[in-house]
């Protein structure tokens, strides 16, 4: 998969290849993807570039991973639970959170729907079960496992996704979720956004394995390897494990291979251990880009629809940034909410800032 | 109202709840089939079968993970760790996700798991099977902490921490699971959280334990009683919430206060407890508040009896408070 030189991998299929691999609607589906794309391109490219300024205190972007972060919001259905990690924001948008809620997190407003509670990007959004996030590594995916033991309880027809990334498979959550999901043969797909990195650790150095996705066998199933970057294999494999998990297969281990297009995180110098042909390799496997490309050139996309979708995405990430600064911080009392379900103490004097 | 064994009483309490509430479950190492190492959850998996009462792999972290997932997603999960020794795999899933779910989602994800592990020393243990390490938990903000010591207070506070909504640590003092006796009243019998239990009045000082330490306390105060020395017993059934009124008012009545825990000194609820005292009951004391408890040292085997309080620990204690003011 590899090209040094940096040219730009084409996605290799006909429209009738997509037709066949992803269905009927592939070229609205197709459509829908790209737009969503965009849209978390630009919301990293604009956020990233507040961070710099001052104006949030963090940002992970996703840069990279959208193929895989879209494909999941638009696979899943509505009674399916996810699990995220850092970098899964993006899902929540495809299954339904309003963009202006997930800036006002971002922006640890009186609106963030966890209060400010969290560092942006770690969002909480009941309305589509996109699941608070943790800061641990890997805590989340043994969490999957038991919301999908209350599903096959319940006789619920959900699916728990649990998303991670290359380093967290040497968590023990991996190893325990996992485990715990082939005894019980639970509706659970654990999805490994294998970016090639963790922090500085490149993916050799995190596991001796020749694949992540081989990790699957020694807990009683399969897992696969994908291209996570090709957004039509991206979706091909989360219809089929999600029809799979439906019918009752038991759980999946899908290994997306990606590229991590921008530093770790808003605090991280790459340019201290990345080898200097990794943006060229990156960008020959920009899924966005390898998108838009294989669009135009089956004539899916012209560049009236591709100024469209950019101007979209940008005036309501612009729009969403304006209300968030305009939104005052959480309250000083609004601290001691939500540590019980009733407080059992409260400070006499609440501090004022 | 029957007689049972606290044990037996903690086995009654999962009974009630798993009947009254198909949403409860149990999980654990062995607490299906095999009905639990120490029995707790006997007859539990022929009442209401292995999906509700579900024998896991051997993974604490796997354990309350899964539980943690199974309360997101709305059941009201019951873990069982076998010994409180071994909760450490799963104190990164109590610590960073169980306590604190609720808090970091703004209330849109709340979590109640129940946490049941037998802990404490006097079984021959040693090292593992012996720690009383509740501080841990209490330090902890978004867990409750429950330590029964009587039949009829381990089936309340069972049936009320199950029926919470915030994460409880239920933890049982194993050492008188069959030694400690009584009457448990039958059916939905709760016991609410935050109210000491005045074990017995008194007048001239005041012993706060909890757990397994309640009986020394007694006998000590009954030895002490012998001699005219008049000592009130408070057991503080839940850690947190923590019913400082209680402990506050005694202190008043009293003015003098030795507080017993097995667990060791340093950094214990103890600490916790003189502390509040200090602050809230100041100008009542009459003596420092003297400390009974384990001794900084990992808990040991052959010489648990000289790391454990006794009876003859706390009444010494209760003599040398009585010979200030
Ligand atoms: C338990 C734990 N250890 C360390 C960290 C610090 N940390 C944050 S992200 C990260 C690397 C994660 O790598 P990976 O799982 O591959 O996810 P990616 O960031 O590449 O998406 C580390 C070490 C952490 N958050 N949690
Ligand atoms: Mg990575």
């Amino acid at each position: 998969m590899t090209d040094a030189s940096g040219s730009l991998l084409p996605l290799p299929y006909t429209p009738t290849d997509v037709y066949h691999r992803i269905g009927p609607e592939a070229r609205e589906t197709l459509r829908s993807a790209y737009g969503w794309m965009i849209l978390g391109r630009t919301l990293d490219a604009r956020m990233q570039g507040l961070q710099r300024q001052g104006r949030v205190g963090f940002y992970g972007a996703a840069t990279g991973h959208e193929a895989v972060n879209v494909a999941a919001g638009l696979s899943t259905r509505k009674e399916d639970w996810i699990f995220p990690g850092l970098r899964e924001p993006l899902v929540a948008l495809v299954r339904g959170h309003p963009l202006p809620r997930y800036v006002q997190h971002l922006f640890a407003t009186a609106h963030d729907p966890s209060k400010g509670r969290q560092m942006p990007c770690h969002p909480s959004a009941s309305e589509v079960h996109h699941v608070s996030i943790s800061s641990v590594i890997g805590t989340q995916i043994t969490h999957a496992v038991g919301a999908a033991w209350a599903m096959r309880l319940r006789k619920a027809s959900g699916v728990a996704l649990a998303f991670f990334g290359d380093g967290a498979t040497s968590a023990n959550d991996f190893h325990a979720g996992l485990n715990f999901a082939g005894v019980a043969g639970l509706p659970v797909v654990f999805v490994c956004a294998n970016n090639q990195w963790a922090i500085s650790m490149p993916v050799e150095r995190q596991s001796a394995v020749a694949t992540l996705a081989q990790k699957a066998s020694a807990y009683g199933y399969s897992g696969v390897t994908v291209d996570g970057t090709d957004i039509v294999a991206v979706l091909e494999a989360f219809q089929r494990v999600l029809r799979e998990s439906r019918e009752g297969s038991g759980p999946h281990l899908i290994e997306f291979r990606v590229y991590r297009m921008t530093p770790h995180s808003s605090s991280d110098d790459p340019t201290r251990y990345q080898p200097v042909d990794w943006n060229a390799r990156a960008r020959a496997h920009d899924p966005v880009v390898r998108l838009e490309t294989w669009l135009s050139t089956v004539g899916w996309l012209d560049d009236a629809d591709r100024a469209g979708y950019a101007q979209r995405a940008s005036e309501s990430v612009r729009d969403a940034i304006a209300e968030a600064e305009a939104t005052p911080p959480p309250s000083p009392a609004s601290l001691f909410e939500d540590v019980f379900s009733r407080p059992l103490s409260v400070p006499v004097e609440i501090p004022r800032i | 109202m029957s007689e049972m064994t606290l044990v037996q009483a903690v086995n009654r309490g999962l009974f009630e709840a798993m009947k009254q509430d198909p949403d409860v479950l149990v999980l654990g190492e062995d607490v299906g089939v095999d009905g639990g190492v120490f029995r707790a959850t006997d007859g539990l998996i022929k009442e209401y079968g292995a999906e509700r009462v579900i024998d896991t792999p051997l993974s604490e972290t796997g354990i309350i993970g899964t539980a943690v997932g199974m309360a997101l997603y709305g059941l009201k999960p019951v873990a069982e760790i076998q010994f409180l020794d071994f909760i450490y795999p799963a104190f990164d899933q109590i610590v960073s996700e169980l306590a604190k779910f609720r808090f970091r989602s703004g209330g849109q994800y709340p979590c109640h798991v129940v946490i049941r592990a037998p802990y404490g020393g006097g079984i021959k243990g040693g090292v593992y099977h012996s720690q009383s390490t509740e501080a841990y938990f209490c330090h902890t903000a978004g867990l409750k902490v429950a330590i029964p010591s009587t039949p009829a207070d381990a089936k309340g506070l069972l049936l009320t921490a199950i029926h919470d909504e915030d994460p409880v640590m239920f933890f049982e003092p194993k050492r008188i699971y069959r030694t400690a006796t009584g009457e448990v009243p039958d059916g939905d019998y709760r016991v609410p959280f935050g109210q000491a239990r005045t074990v017995r009045e008194g007048e001239h000082l005041s012993i706060f334990a909890y757990g397994a330490m309640i009986p020394p306390a007694s006998e000590a105060a009954a030895a002490l009683a012998k001699d005219g020395i008049s000592a009130e017993v408070i057991d503080l059934r839940t850690l947190v919430p923590l019913d400082e009124a209680a402990a506050v008012a005694s202190v008043e009545k009293t003015g003098r206060a030795v507080v017993v825990h097995e667990a060791a000194r340093f950094c214990g609820f103890g600490a916790e407890l003189s502390a509040i005292l200090a602050e809230k009951a100041f100008y009542s004391l009459k003596a420092p508040i003297l400390r009974v408890t384990g001794y900084d040292t990992p808990f040991p085997y052959a010489l648990e009896n000289v790391y454990l309080p006794n009876a003859a620990r706390i009444e010494a204690a209760a003599r040398a408070v009585m010979q200030e003011g």
